[in-house]
């Protein structure tokens, strides 16, 4: 049932994506979103879309794989189009029925920023996709050390992101146990009418709450019990290393926003 | 109700970067009144062969056919509730899946999900109660209060509240003490006899199986290795040995004893008792010399 969800999984695999340095990874993605922005036509959405393209075809991790995955959050993006459709009034009306129209602008910026939206969600899971959650935590970690001067808890933030992303799968497996066990029990989740589908959540959320309280306990008794104190004084067993695929690739994206500098209107 | 596998293939994730081939080639019939047990490694697909008897998995390849139901890959399937009602499975660590206030409302839930009242499930919640050994006071009290056995107790009567016509067991007895555990192995046994209740056991113990079932069936990677009555299923045991599989005390002894003194017993020995018995006349026919 939830077989099919790919945040936060690795999928591994030999490709430039998966050597690159974590580090760049970060901050390539972190990048490309601020970069998405400049985008305004035409020309500088289809130029992303290629860009973006290329680099899913790069990761090795097969296309049909990634759509499947990203089939809820296609929803999400056709809802905010329709809602751009019928609430952006702006240019000349296209179509008229009723009381209802829609606007070349409405069209215009709806198509824009579905797009927009699914290139960034796409990049992101890309991320997630080829660098497993150990690699971001420790990649976020140096990126953010500077912070430490201003006794910003970067150590503990990374401790955490990592806990909780080493916890999806077990939460979704978890999810997926229980979910079993109920449906014997006569629960349907999927189907029958959304009154009962809402009330179906409960003898869910329930069970899994209660083992999360009781997995977190026991994770910080084993880890006090191994003596943990914090970051000080912690020495790495991977390090990391910024390699001539990591400066290629960030040139590549220099190279793709000084385009979009070019091509914007 | 009479449950059959027919060549089942099962395959996790199909067509995706993680696909895995659970189970390949299983038949198994289960006729009603049966108790039957699985048993196999961690990863042999018993637990995929579970999930299957009420329809919780559909094969990707081949049919299960439960009562007069087919389940298949095929065509949408239509109200399954119907299956889940009359097999009841109790899962591995079936403690997780309580979540109501009072022990009562989580016995009853099964049943009001599958249209029983309101007040009938109170009666069957502490008709299930005294079965699994608890007392009835037990009832008012919050799950979460309760010991680790006494949740794992709730939680199977939650399943026979349900009053299935087979009940499939995975591991019900796994992290309980060994008191607790007869308990529950006998209280299982007991609904069997009485009922007629067929019973499917998926197990690590090879001296729970053997005690309790009248048909084995061993899985070794996805696939039906051996099938058969403890007895066909013990006489030739140096297979078993080999895949790293657990023997009972009882054939272990008879193994060495036949080989210590070069001599073969009357017949394979299941229990204890036969054991004693067979020993007991090889004594008398004045063997060992």
């Amino acid at each position: 049932m939830m077989e099919k969800m790919i945040f936060g999984r690795y999928i591994p695999a030999e490709s430039p994506l998966h050597r690159m340095d974590p580090r760049s990874k970060i901050l390539l993605v972190f990048l490309f979103v601020c970069v998405v922005f400049i985008a305004n036509n035409a020309i500088t959405y289809g130029l992303l879309a290629v860009y973006t393209f290329l680099m899913v075809l790069s990761s090795k991790v097969p296309i049909r794989f990634i759509l499947g995955g990203l089939r809820i959050v296609l929803w999400l993006v056709l809802f905010t189009l329709v809602l751009h459709l019928f609430f952006t009034k702006e240019g000349d009306v296209l179509f008229q029925w009723g009381s209802i129209s829609i606007y070349e602008g409405g069209l215009k910026q709806g198509i824009f920023i579905s797009v927009r939206f699914f290139l960034l969600i796409l990049m992101t899971s890309l991320l997630t996709l080829t660098t497993t959650p150990i690699e971001i935590t420790d990649g976020i970690e140096v990126l953010l050390d500077p912070l430490k001067k201003i006794k910003f808890p970067v150590h503990e933030l990374a401790l955490m992101m990592s806990i909780s992303l080493r916890f999806i799968p077990t939460l979704m497996e978890e999810t997926d146990k229980i979910m079993k066990a109920q449906t014997a029990r006569g629960v349907e989740f999927s189907g029958g009418p959304i009154k009962d589908r809402v009330k179906a959540i409960i003898p869910l959320l329930i069970p899994l709450f209660i083992g999360s309280f009781k997995r977190a306990e026991e994770l910080a008794t084993a880890m006090e019990a191994r003596g943990y104190r914090g970051g000080e004084g912690r020495t790495k067993y991977r390090q990391l290393r910024w390699g001539f695929v990591d400066t290629v690739m960030l040139l590549i994206l220099a190279f793709v926003t000084a385009a979009l500098v070019l091509f914007r209107s | 109700m009479d449950i059959s596998l027919q060549q089942v293939e099962y395959r996790y994730q199909a067509n995706s970067p993680f696909e895995r081939l659970a189970i390949q080639n299983v038949s198994i019939d289960i006729p009603s009144g049966t108790y039957l047990a699985i048993i196999g490694h961690t990863g042999s697909g018993k637990s995929t062969i579970l999930q299957h008897l009420n329809a919780i998995l559909r094969p990707t390849e081949g049919k299960v056919v439960i009562g007069d139901r087919e389940v298949t890959n095929a065509k949408k399937q239509k109200n399954l509730k119907e299956i889940r009602k009359r097999v009841g499975i109790v899962f591995q660590f079936p403690e997780h899946q309580l979540f109501e206030e009072t022990v009562e409302k989580d016995i009853c839930f099964g049943p009001m999900n599958f249209g029983v009242s309101e007040a009938d499930a109170k009666v069957r919640a502490r008709k299930a109660i005294k079965q699994v050994g608890l007392s009835e006071e037990i009832l008012q009290k919050s799950p979460f209060d309760l010991s680790g056995g006494q949740m794992r107790r709730v939680a199977i009567a939650g399943v026979l509240a349900m009053e299935p016509d087979v009940i499939v067991l995975d591991e019900p007895t796994a992290g309980l003490d060994p008191r607790g555990r007869k308990e529950i192995m006998d209280m299982f046994y007991q609904l069997h006899k009485e009922r007629n209740l067929s019973t499917v056991l998926v197990t690590h113990s090879m001296e729970d199986a053997s005690q309790y079932a009248d048909q084995i069936v061993i899985m070794h990677q996805g696939q039906v290795y051996k099938k058969g009555t403890p007895r066909e299923i013990f006489h030739s045991p140096d297979g078993l040995i080999e895949l790293g599989l657990d023997v009972p005390e009882v054939v272990r002894f008879q193994q060495k004893l036949e080989a210590a003194f070069k001599t073969k017993l009357a017949k394979t020995c299941i229990t204890l008792d036969e054991l004693t018995d067979e020993i007991d006349q090889l004594f008398k026919r004045g063997e060992p010399k």
